[in-house]
């Protein structure tokens, strides 16, 4: 495609993943085995023929800056174009919002010679086709093009998701923050289209107005002015909110249907290569229904479960519908049950660990 | 030109031919090793962990693969400013140019590639041998010995010891005697086909050997045998770790099934010295409820219904329910159908197997059977 910025937009993301989150940003938040969740819109992005992309972070972003790297493994590391990392510009102060890191950064938009941005968040786990919202776009002559997804998740307590209504013709009428949706509502996934030009006017009057919120000061506010589309987005995503739904979201990759349709039948997922060997299993292993990635040592049980990249898996250990992230220890006897463990933490000998509805969290390099 | 300490010329042109079908399309170093490397791999990623930065591979036959495989060396960290790694085939010159017509030739024709580093040393290695070994120790020892040359060496049993090239030493581990292939070895440390050089001495001896009209332009045949007559000052270094040449189907084989197991006589999950492997990117492998995974190697990409026992299984290998898979390698996307039994076999890059097929030696002692890239079976074999 071409001549479109791709813009990652991480200023928006709220603390639903709890522990996971207490030490880097939502989008480098580990998922499926051995990718992180902004690979999933950079991997849409390349896709597309994006070949400059912007990220826009606000705190905790070192462990997304280790991941992203020069942006080799997606075909960033560019001449021209390729990543560009953009961190606030006045870390003391509060962000007021993300136009105004946006501003912060407005030279970053000015030079680009690309005509069109897409803006997205770094957190869904979808392969979104962005040739189609361009082509949908183009086609529409709309001024912005607001994604959408029809609600599937599990109720929210807290009101956190933007719902839209729109015309017969798809033009978007108004636009709620903060609510609740049920089933079947529209839910703005926060990814648009919009010219490069009309960004960088809409930048500069919100923020001249004192006015610093993409969605509800440049989008929602104008509305009846500009016009705005609405693109229905009907693949497969699940609406990650909590611990609970980052769990089953996971989990749902445990489906050869679904990782065939992920990995094998359409663009492909790219991430930051590791040198890990392949898995080995011992005599005494057992594992079903399960996703593992290279660099595991597995001698004990693993039923319903995502082992990341170097897992260790001791004799008589027992793992069921965990997730295990890199390098972690299952020591010998020890039985986990509803457990998402984070890098590096390890349980010892005959420990058991099991949570319930609410999956158990391990932070990262915890000892049990 | 920065001038360096030392480079490596790796020599990857060899074909393999006992490989079979494996190297019908691709040249040896290239063939798949251990579910997600090709053997050049080894020989790479010893250079980067020994802290060599720059390496030319020679390639000749079907270089094609191995040529983009290679590429400007990223995997490997090899992607430098000054120096990194070179593929280097055969060229045309002002004068003409050749096949490489002997490894010495190979490298004699590559002159001016090792001048413009000037080096100190030059490391002489293949892409055929599994193994991880430190080239500092090698350097180490060679520069303690004042020598001119210095051969790696791995003790082999006896009654194999006249199938490798064998250096006689003496107390000193100074090479008194290189026997090729000998019917009754005198000693049993054979050449592991790693040879450290001072670059002005070596650069001498390919010169001259070029001269010489009945030379087969080789290493062990003919340089090692001439430096030895003239008196050089050439040294044994002794290796006792893995390593394996993989020439045959048979070492292939076993040398995968070396990788199996809890301590493995050969481990690839060492993170103190990682083999390197390009361009793969693939998910994790899926193993489904009700198939069965003990003592082998999956690798990533696999989607696994059936059993596996003792086998190495590569990058998108796809298993159906009821087959059965015992002290088998299977290569890179190969798909196996349901209720098939293989056993002591390699089955090759992207063959099909299809539903039932039954694949075994008649008897335990037969060879290895070897199924081809691309190949389809429907039945018994």
């Amino acid at each position: 495609m071409g001549n479109v910025l791709g813009i990652i937009n991480l200023i928006n993301e709220k603390p639903f993943l709890k522990e996971l989150t207490q030490h880097r940003c939502m989008a480098s938040v580990p998922f499926g085995g051995r990718y992180r969740l902004i690979d999933f819109t950079l991997s849409n992005f390349i896709h597309a023929s994006i070949t400059k992309v912007g990220v826009f972070t606000k705190e905790k972003y070192r462990s997304i800056m280790d991941h992203l790297g020069s942006g080799k493994e997606w075909d960033l590391d560019r001449r021209n174009g390729g990543l560009f990392i953009l961190p606030p510009v006045h870390p003391d102060e509060k962000m007021k919002g993300d136009l105004e890191h946006f501003y912060d950064h407005l030279e970053f938009f000015q030079r680009s010679h690309e005509e069109t941005v897409i803006i997205s968040p770094g957190y869904h786990v979808s392969k979104m086709d962005f040739n189609d919202i361009m082509a949908k776009h183009k086609a529409d002559q709309a001024d912005i093009t607001v994604v959408y997804k029809d609600y599937h998740g599990t109720s929210v307590e807290k009101p956190i998701y933007h719902t839209c209504t729109f015309d017969e013709e798809e033009t978007v009428t108004d636009i709620e923050l903060y609510t609740s949706p049920v089933p079947g509502e529209h839910v703005c996934l926060e990814t648009f289209v919009i010219s490069k030009k009309l960004l960088i006017n809409l930048i500069i009057n919100c923020v001249g107005n004192g006015e610093y919120d993409l969605i509800k000061d440049a989008v929602k506010a104008n509305l009846h002015t500009l016009r705005v589309k609405a693109y229905h987005f009907t693949g497969e995503m699940p609406f990650i909110h909590s611990v609970e739904s980052f769990h089953s979201g996971n989990m749902a990759f445990l489906n050869p249907e679904i990782i065939r349709s992920n990995f094998y039948d359409s663009w492909d997922l790219y991430t930051k290569v590791k040198h890990e060997a392949p898995v080995n299993y011992g005599l005494s292993s057992k594992t079903s229904n399960s996703l593992i990635a290279n660099g595991c040592e597995i001698e004990g049980v693993v039923e319903d479960s995502i082992l990341f990249r170097g897992v260790k898996v001791h004799p008589n250990a027992i793992v069921k519908n965990s997730i295990i992230m890199q390098r972690g220890e299952i020591g010998e006897g020890a039985y986990l049950e509803n457990v998402i463990m984070d890098k590096q933490a390890r349980i010892t000998k005959d420990t058991v660990v099991m949570g319930g509805f609410h999956p158990k969290v391990i932070k990262k390099a915890e000892i049990i | 030109m920065v001038n360096k300490k030392w480079i490596a010329m790796l020599l990857a042109g060899g074909q393999g031919s006992r490989l079979g079908e494996l190297t019908h399309e691709l040249a040896k170093p290239a063939v798949s090793f251990g579910g997600k490397y090709r053997i050049i791999d080894f020989a790479l990623s010893n250079c980067t962990h020994s802290g060599i930065d720059t390496v030319g591979v020679l390639t000749q036959y079907q270089p094609h693969l191995l040529n983009a495989y290679v590429g400007k060396g990223s995997a490997w960290d090899l992607d430098r400013n000054n120096g990194g790694v070179s593929v280097l085939p055969p060229y045309q010159g002002k004068n003409g140019g050749h096949w490489y017509e002997g490894t010495a030739n190979a490298v004699y024709q590559n002159i001016h590639y090792v001048d413009q580093y000037d080096p100190e040393y030059v490391l002489v290695i293949s892409g055929d041998h599994i193994y991880k070994m430190d080239y500092t120790r090698l350097l180490q020892s060679h520069v303690a010995h004042g020598a001119h040359a210095t051969i790696a060496v791995i003790q082999v049993p006896w009654h194999e010891a006249n199938r490798f090239g064998i250096m006689n030493t003496d107390t000193t581990d100074k090479i008194v005697e290189f026997e090729e292939k000998p019917d009754q070895p005198k000693s049993n440390l054979a050449s592991m086909g790693v040879y450290l050089f001072n670059w002005k001495i070596l650069r001498k001896y390919l010169i001259q050997d070029e001269q010489n009209p009945v030379s087969s332009k080789d290493f062990g045949k003919d340089i090692i045998p001439k430096m030895l007559a003239d008196g050089s000052s050439m040294y044994a270094y002794r290796f006792d770790d893995y390593w394996k040449d993989v020439g045959t189907i048979q070492s292939l084989w076993e040398a995968h099934m070396d990788l199996l197991g809890k301590n493995p006589a050969f481990s690839l999950n060492d993170q103190k010295w990682q083999i390197y492997a390009g361009n793969a990117n693939h998910p994790p492998h899926y193993i489904s409820p009700g198939a069965e995974v003990k003592q082998s190697l999956v690798n990533e990409g696999c989607i696994i219904y059936g059993q596996i026992d003792h086998s190495v299984l590569s990058y998108n290998v796809q298993v159906g329910a009821g087959t059965t898979i015992h002290d088998s390698v299977i290569m890179p996307n190969v798909t196996i159908g349901k209720n098939v039994t293989i056993e002591r076999a390699i089955i090759a890059n992207n063959a099909v197997i299809e539903d039932g097929a039954v694949i075994r030696p008649v008897k335990q002692s037969d060879d290895i059977i070897l199924i081809g890239d691309r190949q389809k079976i429907f039945t018994h074999i």
